[in-house]
């Protein structure tokens, strides 16, 4: 069978804009309808994926040919399991705002913006060309903005401008070093220019261009994750954005980061990732011990999440420049349990808000588990599988990075072992406070509706289903990562270091 | 000594656009007088239009030719030819703006026409010049309209304030170029271009210190009219008080024919020179960017913004021209015409929401346009996106050649300050969309004295659903199509830039450089 990615790609969107077209409650549902086609075919990708690995179902058009920039799409072991999480993550926000009736006012705007936002995150996920991820990379952002813009929180203007301003710091910076990349890649062999991955991992710039284009992807990376120092715009961004847009939003952005560095930064800029490799597991472990403990202070719910994420996109980071294939299946599953995870808990957010008389503030909750034993026992399993009990996918995306970065840096180990524990407190913590305790002065403690049980059981449902089979993600995803981490283990060869020291296991 | 003059060989088919443009001129000035109310409203800016169409046909006719007119002093190639089909398009939206606008009726409907029709033939002249004589005849030609536009709201304080500033400026600026012209012309004892490239080339003067006054005179004379910094600070004033049609064609038209005589005289004439001019135009466009981006942000009045705004886009620009390639120059040419139609977007929605509101061009008249008017708050926000650079939109892909052609000319780090500068416009330019869509329908003005003029703002009725229907039919058809077009352009020049592309390398093909 034949599989075009572009229907998959561009059906979000055009579901948006039908929406847009039509009056009332009725958009909500054609976005409902636009994101579970997209699930059903990006179903079928994963289905007709072959284990084998290697670019598959690739779409490949000029796009600009001036610049030699492709419309190049392909499915790849790195990609697929992310894109299957994209639609669930996004259906899921789509029939809880369908639901709920959300948003009161322009449904039709506010379909065709997560559309755009869908579309945008896949097309990210698919791109195999860097000007053309870079592309995606911003675009996903525009909807955010507006999503916050017209139906955010009070404080929402200065809030979002100053999300859309820092992330996109590194995201134009990362487009010099995108350009660049083509251009010296030209300069060296003298051929047309061309942006696609495949096309310049035959070339690889020299080492000291490597170096610093590897520092504009690698910053663009992180800031959108967010990492600890340049989390700024977070706080401000998660309390203002609406919820169930924030759920594909914390679920969703980071993990194209994460998958970014995988994809892009570790093969093309191998030498990069060598020499920043200390400096990247700095930033890893500072966020890992900076978004615990700010998780743990934290009251505001959102914000417990939001710094959660700072501490587990930490650990994805030492994942990934572990520099090995553990570290690296590790970093991989654990974007995909953190988004599935992530998702739902900020549904649960809402939930919670509308059992302590609309307070997101922890201090406001308390006792909501008394009459609701079920939301009870589904929030439980979500705040597990955040922390990461054993039995849980995320501690086997977890233990896999840990080994890893075990194998080529103990001392990191070390400390990142500190953020599993803390991953214990903070999440604990968010559950006892708001659902046990004494009760809340405002709370009414009430059983989840069946409305929001449609759409967090399912999610949990999917939670459950991938910690008893990780295979499912870890096989998909194992030869695309060993193909990413070839560039690097060649550089550090050329660089006369021993294999070792970047943590090349034993044969 | 009769008898030995020739009579001169003229090409008519090579001048018939400029042809065009001129006797259009006349023409519309003529038929400006007539006594109907129809004639001087209605016919004169159709035969505007009629007049620029037929420039357009009639460049579009010569697109293949390289022609040398008028014992070379003017060029007509496709650089020539491209410029003006820009200018011309940019003249035809202005025309429509300007249709229904106050300031055509103050200064009466012939003359507005033929002032733009002047102009735009100056610009011409300009960027066709092969000579230094025949380029100030041009910058002249193009610039003494535009102080009259400038002051066509005959009733305004603002508007006459705007005219009077850009003479004063603008004539300093001129007079700046002309000396700068005449130490050239001392140096080298030619005019025209193509000798003083010599002159410089054999008689080895790239350091000699007439040369180099002469050219940093013509830079600072340039960049005066091209609204760089740091010679920029008449912009922001002359821009806001100046008619809005006018505005939107000196932001556009006149940038264009400024760069289109940079690029003619540093990178051809002065080529030789180059390592003498380089660096004055990098420090100027990197203080461009930085300045028109920083001052863009806090601003109130949409026109100062996007004043402001135009002086780093003009700073974007320049980074084009100063690496001096084939490239940099298709980067030009791309960007301008990026440009040019969310430029055109934006000032249409202004005129619009001038025309419809009380608060002028305030940012504040566009709230609530999103729910009133998705589609006119759709170009606009498609506009600033596209001024802003983020992808699918026109703006990406234009900014994206031109950081190619910084890294491509080894100026790499040019490419980071349009991307800083990018950053920087995204904290004014965003604001506006969120206007637009963040409230909902907002209130009718409240009835009573309005802030800015100081009266009455609706004389009796309560200010209903019906007063509001009013106001929006008041905008014109026709500014409205303009802004959707300008808008629509904008994104779908970001999706399919192919079309651009292929334009604009075949401009640039033949002037000579690597």
């Amino acid at each position: 069978m034949t599989i075009h990615l572009s229907i998959v790609l561009w059906l979000p969107l055009a579901a948006g804009v039908l929406a847009l077209l039509v009056r009332g409650s009725l958009a909500r549902w054609i976005s409902v309808l636009g994101a579970l086609a997209t699930l059903a075919y990006a179903i079928v990708i994963v289905a007709d994926y072959d284990v084998g690995g290697g670019l598959q179902h690739v779409t490949d058009e000029m796009w600009i040919g001036a610049l030699g920039i492709h419309y190049k799409l392909a499915v790849s072991g790195l990609s697929v399991v992310l894109i299957l999480t994209t639609a669930v993550v996004f259906l899921g926000a789509a029939l809880w705002s369908a639901l709920r009736g959300e948003p009161g006012s322009r449904p039709g705007l506010y379909a065709v913006l997560m559309g755009l936002a869908q579309s945008g995150v896949l097309g990210a996920f698919m791109a195999q060309d860097i000007v053309l991820f870079v592309a995606f990379f911003d675009l996903m952002l525009v909807p955010y903005y507006f999503l916050t813009i017209v139906w955010g929180g009070p404080r929402r203007g200065p809030a979002v401008l100053k999300l859309f301003v820092y992330t996109l710091v590194g995201s134009l910076l990362m487009l010099v070093g995108a350009v660049a990349t083509g251009v010296l890649a030209k300069a060296g062999d003298g051929g047309a220019t061309s942006f696609a991955i495949s096309d310049l991992q035959q070339s690889l710039v020299s080492s000291g261009s490597q170096k610093w284009i590897f520092l504009t992807f690698a910053i663009a990376f992180l800031v959108k994750m967010p990492a600890f120092p340049f989390h700024g715009w977070m706080p401000d961004g998660y309390t203002q954005m609406p919820l169930a847009p924030l759920a594909t939003f914390t679920a969703l952005l980071s993990k194209v980061a994460a998958y970014g560095f995988l994809v892009i930064a570790l093969p093309l800029y191998p030498q990069g990732a060598i020499e920043f490799q200390m400096l990247m597991l700095t930033v890893a472990l500072a966020s890992i011990l900076y978004g615990s403990a700010m998780a743990f202070t934290a009251t505001n719910t959102r914000l417990v999440l939001g710094y959660s994420s700072v501490a587990q996109l930490g650990f994805i980071i030492v994942g990934i420049f572990a520099l090995n294939e553990r570290g690296g299946d590790g970093a991989l599953l654990q974007s995909v349990n953190h988004a599935l995870v992530a998702a739902p808990l900020m549904l649960v957010v809402a939930m919670l808000a509308a059992r302590a008389g609309g307070s997101e503030d922890l201090r406001d909750m308390g006792g909501i588990a008394t009459r609701a034993p079920a939301f009870a026992a589904v929030f439980l399993v979500l705040t597990y599988a955040l922390l990461a009990m054993p039995g849980s996918t995320n501690f086997i995306g977890e233990y896999l990075i840990l080994l890893g970065v075990f194998t080529s840096k103990i001392v990191v180990a070390f400390v990142a072992a500190v953020g599993v524990a803390g991953a214990a407190v903070y999440g604990l913590r968010l559950y006892i406070r708001a659902m046990h305790n004494r009760t809340g002065p405002a709370v009414g403690a009430r059983e989840m509706t069946a409305r929001e049980a449609l759409v967090i059981v399912p999610l949990m449902l999917v939670v459950l289903a991938l910690s008893l089979y990780p295979q499912f993600g870890l096989q998909r995803t194992e030869h695309a990562v060993k193909t990413s981490l070839v560039a690097v283990q060649d550089a550090a060869h050329d660089r006369g270091e021993t294999l070792a020291a970047i943590g090349k296991e034993e044969r | 000594m009769l008898a030995a003059v020739k009579a001169p060989v003229i090409d008519w088919a090579g001048l018939s656009p400029l042809i065009a443009l001129l006797g259009g001129a006349v023409l519309v000035l003529v038929l400006g007088l007539a006594g109907f109310r129809v004639v001087r409203t209605q016919w004169v800016p159709t035969l505007t239009l009629a007049a620029f169409g037929a420039a357009i046909g009639l460049l579009l006719w010569q697109w293949d030719s390289d022609l040398s007119l008028i014992e070379g002093t003017l060029r007509l190639d496709r650089l020539t030819i491209l410029v003006t089909l820009i200018v011309c398009a940019t003249a035809i939206l202005a025309t429509l703006l300007a249709w229904r606008d106050q300031a055509a009726r103050e200064i009466a409907h012939g003359e507005f026409f033929c002032l733009l029709l002047t102009a735009s033939a100056g610009m011409m002249v300009l960027v066709a010049a092969q000579d230094l004589l025949a380029a100030f005849v041009g910058l002249e030609l193009l610039s003494m309209p535009l102080y009259v536009l400038c002051a066509s709201r005959l009733r305004a304080a603002r508007s006459l304030e705007s005219g009077l500033k850009y003479l004063i400026v603008g004539s300093v600026g001129s007079a700046t170029l002309l000396y700068g012209f005449a130490l050239l012309y001392g140096a080298s004892g030619t005019t025209s271009y193509a000798g003083i490239a010599k002159a410089i080339e054999t008689g080895g003067l790239a350091g000699d210190p007439l040369v180099l006054t002469g050219a940093a005179l013509a830079v600072v004379g340039l960049a005066f009219k091209a609204s760089l910094a740091p010679f920029h600070q008449w912009t922001p004033d002359v821009y806001e008080g100046a008619p809005t049609p006018v505005t939107a064609f000196m932001s556009v038209a006149t940038k264009i024919a400024a760069f289109g005589v940079i690029v003619r005289l540093f990178d051809v004439a002065l080529a030789p020179a180059v390592d003498d001019w380089k660096p004055i135009w990098i420090a100027i466009a990197v203080i461009s960017i930085v300045v028109g981006n920083v001052g863009a942000l806090g601003q109130s009045s949409l026109k100062r913004l996007l004043a402001y705004s135009s002086i780093a886009q003009a700073g974007y620009i320049l980074v084009g021209v100063v690496v001096f390639t084939d490239l940099g120059v298709q980067a030009v040419l791309l960007y301008i015409v990026v440009y040019l139609f969310a430029n055109i977007a934006a000032f249409a929605v202004v005129t619009l929401r001038e025309r419809e509101t009380d608060l002028g061009d305030d940012i504040g008249a566009l709230r609530g346009l999103g729910a009133k008017r998705p589609l006119m708050a759709l170009s606009m926000t498609l506009a600033m996106l596209s001024l802003a650079g983020l992808p699918a939109t026109a703006g990406f892909v234009g900014k994206l050649r031109l950081i190619e052609a910084a890294a491509d000319g080894g100026l790499t780090w040019l490419g980071v300050m349009i991307v800083i500068g990018s950053m920087i416009s995204l904290a004014y330019y965003l604001p506006v969309a969120a206007a637009m869509w963040r409230e909902e329908a907002a209130a009718t003005p409240e009835p009573g004295i309005d802030p800015r003029t100081g009266r009455p703002a609706l004389a009796g009725g309560a200010p209903g659903a019906a007063d509001a229907a009013a106001a929006d039919g008041r905008g014109g058809w026709e500014v409205t199509l303009v802004a959707f077009v300008c808008g629509a352009a904008s994104l779908v020049f970001g999706i399919v830039p192919q079309p651009l592309f292929d334009l604009v390398e075949q401009a640039a093909r033949g002037l000579g450089l690597s």
